[in-house]
């Protein structure tokens, strides 16, 4: 039963990153208004949105597997409150943290529609904040964090965001980059 | 019967709402909605209700709204 726990803990960890990256990736794509892999767009939507679900649902798991296992010896504050657990408190608190990002990026979106489009577009983007510290939090705690599959498995990761982000910074990333971007004051401030 | 309030101050022109409402709505040539039908506010018959919904609710600028027309 222990080693149950403590295998279902690591591998629901590293599986919700890598549905991270991709859901990382797929906002990106999203955001860039063009079609992806023969999908129309709201169904890149509709997979960017399902597949952080699903990465929500095995964080769950993760968190819930090493809370019960008697090894990781997690405390009830450690799974809400970053950087006061026992063991490598830092790189525990960083998964702290980014459960807490995940939580507060869900909740928005299913809000969504009674927060207004401002402020979720304001919590959104501790996306780019939470998905490193998720990657680090992957590479530091746990006991993997010198094996060669966890570390190419987090390259590809990391390799796959960092080109997302390098798109998204290019100008032809929208799929009309000659519209201007709008420069209205009093239309800034309403939205 | 209901139909479709596009804010424009908000609308992106990012599409999805004319993939999931063809029979309603096209892009113009920047990617923002157009009516189909030449009304500014196209009117959602019954049997598009579900789909309007979705779209409102998928719409990434929350420029789409479904409003009620009173019967």
């Amino acid at each position: 039963m222990t080693e149950t726990l403590w295998y279902a803990g690591r591998g629901t960890g590293v599986v919700s990153l890598v549905l991270l990256t991709i859901v990382v990736a797929l906002g990106i794509g999203a955001r860039s208004g063009r079609t992806a892999f023969g999908l129309p767009r709201f169904a890149v939507n509709m997979l960017h949105r399902n597949a952080a679900l699903l990465a929500l649902v095995l964080l769950a798991g993760h968190v819930g597997s090493l809370y019960f296992d008697p090894y990781a010896q997690l405390r009830l504050v450690d799974v809400v409150l970053p950087f006061t657990g026992a063991y490598r408190p830092f790189w525990l608190g960083l998964g702290t943290l980014g459960f807490d990002l995940i939580l507060a990026l869900v909740a928005s979106s299913l809000l969504r529609h009674r927060l207004g489009a401002r402020s979720w577009r304001i919590v959104h983007w501790l996306a780019y904040l939470c998905w490193p510290v998720a990657l680090m939090h992957g590479l530091q705690t746990g006991s993997d964090g010198d094996s060669w599959w966890l570390r190419t498995v987090l390259a590809l990761c990391a390799a796959l965001v960092l080109a997302a982000v390098a798109w998204r910074l290019s100008s032809p990333f929208t799929q009309f980059p000659a519209r201007v971007t709008r420069r209205v004051r009093a239309l800034q401030e309403t939205r | 019967m209901s139909h479709l309030h596009i804010d424009w101050t908000a609308c992106d022109g990012r599409g999805l709402c004319a993939e999931l409402l063809p029979e309603l709505l096209a892009e113009d040539d920047w990617g923002y909605p157009v009516a189909r039908h030449g009304k500014t506010q196209p009117t959602v018959p019954r049997h598009l209700e579900d789909v309007a919904r979705r779209a409102v609710d998928r719409c990434p600028a929350l420029a789409l709204r479904l409003v009620n027309d009173p019967s």
